[in-house]
């Protein structure tokens, strides 16, 4: 594009509705801010998103924006990704829409490895229903919406996505928007089904993992005087979750370091790549193998008529197969 | 004597023939120049129940299957026990002599109530618990016996052949009962060698086999049998006109082939899938290079197309996702189509309403089953109309189409794809059990002069249009559409209620703006769509009666007037085509010019009655239902509309059909 595109380009002028000090506002500046940085066409972009607070995020981007169903988000996303594998795609979702009601979805999607990037808001919390608990809420938890603490155990979304097939599983902090910025941009270069598990504060209804909490402001370094936050980067440690050949031995390798790292939570909160294999086949490349001109002629691009209106596909061919022959 | 159509059946446990041997009989039947209608009935099971196939042969038109069967080709206990009931005086019943003693009781896959009732009238007539009884009772009422020996006849094929493993052999036992029943109906043999060599053209070795094995069986039926032979024949007349042996799904896989669908979703189902695996196994096809078209950019591109197009087909995670990945691809701006039966529409239901919020062009093709629930996941039932009509939550537009049998599911099918992207709204194209499973002869396909109308589609918008609305408030309620990806052209989507951007809005008066301008499309679909696409109009119309069905009814309802056309009773019939927008003034009209209505369907509650009484204020004098699973007979047809005159009872059950 000749045009120079800056922020403001994937900017809307829809008023924004969402709590102050939400951290869905650190993840919609990150993408905008990632798209800016990578110069991506604004209609050649599509945000697909589910329903809750982080369902309204499409709305405030310039790029095409579809706001489906509850837990729906990765079908509706997949669906045009493979119909037009010329697009970029972005999906974005609650915790509960992605890992509550979408799960079936999150875990299939993993199988097929098509090249989306998936971006979860994960705040423990069910927000725009005021406050339930989210199925990455820990047990006995209880923040302020809850009458009982959490009777249910959390799942653990990195690891989910890593075991279901998931080719570059990230987590990111929604108030470290530069890094989540970098994490996306690998995202979306990444050619694969991306996943990023998005910590987040949900100032409104989740009084136990905050802002404050994840800065690790109840815990003060005795000597600076500092909060020690929570929350750590593992490209900082020296870990490196990144596939390096198509051996499946090495890969089985990174996968279980990564499963390793993923439990890790409480006081040291890893955050960064946990694993990325380049080497699978993106779903688009197993079609192509079966469709030779599926990328230059997906279902999307093709002429299905000519000039007149008449049909171009031409089924004489398939018909002999029924055809009654005369002896 | 010949008659103008004869009826055979073969039956056995699944897993042992029967189908290809109905296939094998069937296109040999066809290419004899006779007209078929094939019925297939199984169990929801893959081994050892029972399942059986009924063919029925023409020179005329063929439209249905009768009840009525002329010719029995079993080679098992089960299917003589079953079925031997339903022969007719004159007609015969070909068995393996050798299994003749075996007590009805000992078979397990026979439902207990169904023994009780044949152990009883084998009682009234005196007679015993045996295979052989039956055969005894149908003998009595004139049915004529073939033994045929089968595993000494299999012998001769292996000694011929070179081959002594009887579990080879005993594979080529269902060719040998067609065999057997060609040379009984006096049919020319050198097409049954003809539909061998087709169905096994991908084994030469296993043709080659049963070829033998078909001369064997032939020869040993024209030597015993000819002192017996049966009163049913047909001498089948040459036909000009090229025709197709095909079944309901097939037909729809290829009319959304042709109708351009080049994604398509699916969640395994019976009797649904088919479809979707066919295309699955035509994923790449034929395309004639095509000019390119100035108002679409991507046109350009087709030289690359190199002769070939292609349909993307996945298999999902359930239908949810079947439908939302098919919307999905309909907003990229391919055609998009998901397959599925009752329970997968069940599923697929918010999906279906996003779409009608977001006015998504996508199709969804439901083969109705018995329900409800998982119901009769292998039977026929049309149970389903009301629910398709008003599935979903809140009010939005779709269409309805329902195909009334194979050839117009073809055609139906591209027009399912033309009223979604120009009315931008889901489509459901409804057919059934009955239509999915028969196969029938129809006149080849021709689609050269079909029209794909794509509507007020864009692939690229330019700013001197103004800026793009995806919902912009017209005159017919349609708005311009762009693709996913087009330049200039980005919108927004939304669940929400929405503004001409398609960003949430509350606000009271658009709400309602928006409302009219969804449901418009309906108003502006029933003002556009011709009226020979609604309903159509069968038989006599100045007849004293009409007949109104939608569906798969259709064919034994025209066979069944027909028949009593030459009998002096005269009917007329509307075949409603679609169901929504209903087709109020065609029906409002037509309707009170005729003494008696009687509407014919299957399912409970008469759903069709019901909808027009809604929609016209006509209630029906007559209703005809039957919901045993079983699809409507020519002979239950003919029997019922006789009925409903002479008694003119308001409501009667039919329940043909083992």
């Amino acid at each position: 594009m000749a045009v120079k595109l800056t922020l403001a380009n994937y900017r809307t002028n829809v008023h924004n509705d969402w709590c102050p000090g939400c951290g869905d506002f650190g993840i919609l500046s990150a993408i905008q801010m990632a798209l800016a940085d990578m110069h991506l066409d604004p209609s050649n972009i599509v945000i697909f998103s589910g329903i809750g607070c982080s369902g309204k995020t499409p709305h405030y981007i310039n790029t095409y924006g579809i706001h489906t169903l509850h837990g729906r988000v990765l079908p509706y996303a997949l669906g045009a990704k493979l119909a037009n594998p010329n697009l970029i795609v972005l999906a974005v979702g609650g915790d509960g829409d992605g890992l509550g009601i979408g799960a079936g979805h999150f875990v299939n999607a993993g199988r097929r490895n098509v090249d989306i990037t998936y971006i979860v808001h994960d705040n423990g919390v069910y927000g725009l229903t005021k406050g339930q608990a989210s199925p990455t809420l820990k047990r006995g938890l209880r923040p302020k919406s809850l009458p009982r603490p959490n009777i249910n155990e959390a799942i653990n979304p990195i690891a989910i996505a890593i075991v279901a097939g998931y080719t570059f599983v990230a987590r990111a902090y929604a108030y470290d928007n530069k890094h989540l910025k970098e994490i996306i941009r690998k995202a979306i270069s990444h050619k694969g089904s991306a996943f990023i598990d998005v910590l987040q504060p949900c100032p409104t209804y989740n009084d136990i993992t905050t802002k404050e909490w994840y800065a690790g402001e109840d815990r003060i370094d005795p000597e600076t005087r500092k909060p020690i936050p929570r929350v750590y980067k593992l490209e900082e440690t020296g870990y490196d979750g990144e596939v390096q050949s198509p051996d499946p031995t090495e890969a089985e390798k990174k996968i279980v370091a990564a499963l390793a790292k993923s439990f890790e939570w409480g006081d040291r909160i890893p955050i960064g790549v946990f694993y990325r294999n380049p080497y699978v086949p993106s779903y688009e490349e197993r079609i192509a193998s079966r469709i030779p001109n599926y990328l230059t002629m997906p279902p999307a691009r093709q002429p299905i008529h000519d000039a007149e209106k008449h049909p171009t596909a031409d089924i004489e061919r398939i018909m002999e197969e029924f055809l009654v022959t005369e002896a | 004597m010949a008659q103008n159509k004869v009826s055979w059946m073969i039956g056995g446990a699944q897993g042992t023939g029967v189908d290809s041997a109905a296939n094998i009989f069937s296109r040999a039947a066809a290419s004899s120049g006779l007209n078929v209608f094939g019925k297939r009935e199984y169990y929801s099971n893959i081994k050892g129940e029972h399942s059986y196939f009924s063919v029925t042969l023409s020179n005329n038109v063929i439209r249905s299957h009768m009840d009525e069967v002329h010719l029995l080709a079993t080679f098992d206990s089960e299917t003589i026990i079953r079925h031997a009931w339903e022969v007719e005086s004159g007609g015969g019943i070909i068995f393996d002599p050798k299994q003749t003693s075996e007590k009805i009781t000992s078979i397990p896959t026979l439902e207990k109530n169904v023994v009780d009732g044949i152990l009883e009238r084998l009682k009234e007539e005196g007679l015993g618990n045996s295979v052989m009884d039956v055969l005894e009772f149908a003998k009595r009422n004139g049915v004529k016996l073939y033994p045929l020996p089968y595993v000494d006849l299999l012998k001769q094929v292996g000694e011929k052949i070179g081959e002594t493993q009887l579990s080879i052999l005993s594979r080529m036992t269902n060719v040998m009962a067609v065999a057997a029943s060609f040379a009984l109906f006096k049919l020319p043999q050198e097409h049954l060698f003809k539909a061998i060599e087709q169905v096994f053209k991908a084994k030469a070795k296993v043709a080659k086999m049963n070829t033998e094995a078909a001369k064997i069986a032939a020869e040993y039926a024209v030597k015993n049998f000819s002192n017996n032979e049966i009163s049913f024949h047909i001498e089948p007349k040459p036909v000009k006109e090229q025709r197709l042996l095909i079944n309901g799904t097939s037909a729809v896989a290829l009319g959304k082939i042709v109708a351009g669908c080049r994604f398509q979703t699916y969640y395994p189902i019976t009797p649904a899938s088919d479809e979707s695996v066919y295309l699955e196994d035509h994923e790449v096809f034929e395309s004639r290079k095509v000019e390119v078209l100035a108002e679409n950019p991507h046109q350009a591109e087709s030289m690359e197309l190199d002769g070939k197009g292609s349909i993307v087909v996945v298999q999902t995670e359930d239908e949810i996702a079947a439908i939302t990945m098919a919307t999905g691809a309909a907003l990229a701006g391919a055609r998009a189509a998901t397959a599925t039966s009752g329970p997968g529409f069940s599923l697929m239901t918010e999906g279906l309403g996003w779409a009608g919020m977001n006015e998504v062009p996508v199709v969804i093709t439901l083969y109705q089953r018995g329900g409800p629930s998982t119901g009769l996941p292998t039977r026929h039932e049309q149970g389903d109309m009301l629910f398709v009509l008003h599935a979903g939550h809140g009010e939005f537009p779709r269409i309805v189409i329902a195909s009334g049998d194979i050839e117009e599911a073809f055609y139906d099918a591209i027009k399912a794809f033309n009223y979604a992207e120009r009315y931008q709204t889901p489509v459901i194209h409804l057919l059934d059990k009955a239509l999915a499973n028969s196969t029938m002869t129809v006149k080849k396909f021709v689609y050269d002069d079909l029209v794909i109308d794509r509507g007020k589609l864009y692939f690229e918008w330019f700013s001197s249009n103004g800026p793009y609305k995806r919902f912009e408030f017209t005159e017919d309620g349609i708005s311009p559409r762009t693709v996913l990806g087009a330049a200039g052209g980005i919108f927004w989507n939304t669940g929400d209620e929405h503004d001409e951007f398609g960003h949430i809005s509350e606000e009271p008066i658009n709400r309602c703006r928006m409302m009219e301008k969804r449901m418009r499309k309906l108003e502006t679909a029933d003002a556009e769509i011709p009226d020979r696409e609604k309903v159509v109009i069968h038989g006599d119309v100045d007849a004293p009666y009409i007949v109104v069905s939608w569906g798969s009814t259709k064919g034994a309802i025209l066979d069944a007037i027909e028949y009593h056309a030459q009998h002096g009773l005269r009917f007329a019939f509307a075949q409603v085509k679609l169901l929504s927008p209903f087709p109020t003034k065609i029906l409002q009209e037509l309707l009170p010019r005729y003494e008696r209505i009687i509407c014919v369907e299957q399912n409970y509650s008469g759903q069709f009655a019901q909808l027009l009484a809604m929609r016209t204020c006509i209630k029906p004098h007559n209703l005809i239902l039957k919901y045993n699973g079983r699809p409507f007979s020519f002979s239950e047809a003919r029997d019922t509309l006789k009925r409903a005159i002479e008694k003119n009872e308001a409501r009667i059950v039919t329940n043909a059909g083992a």
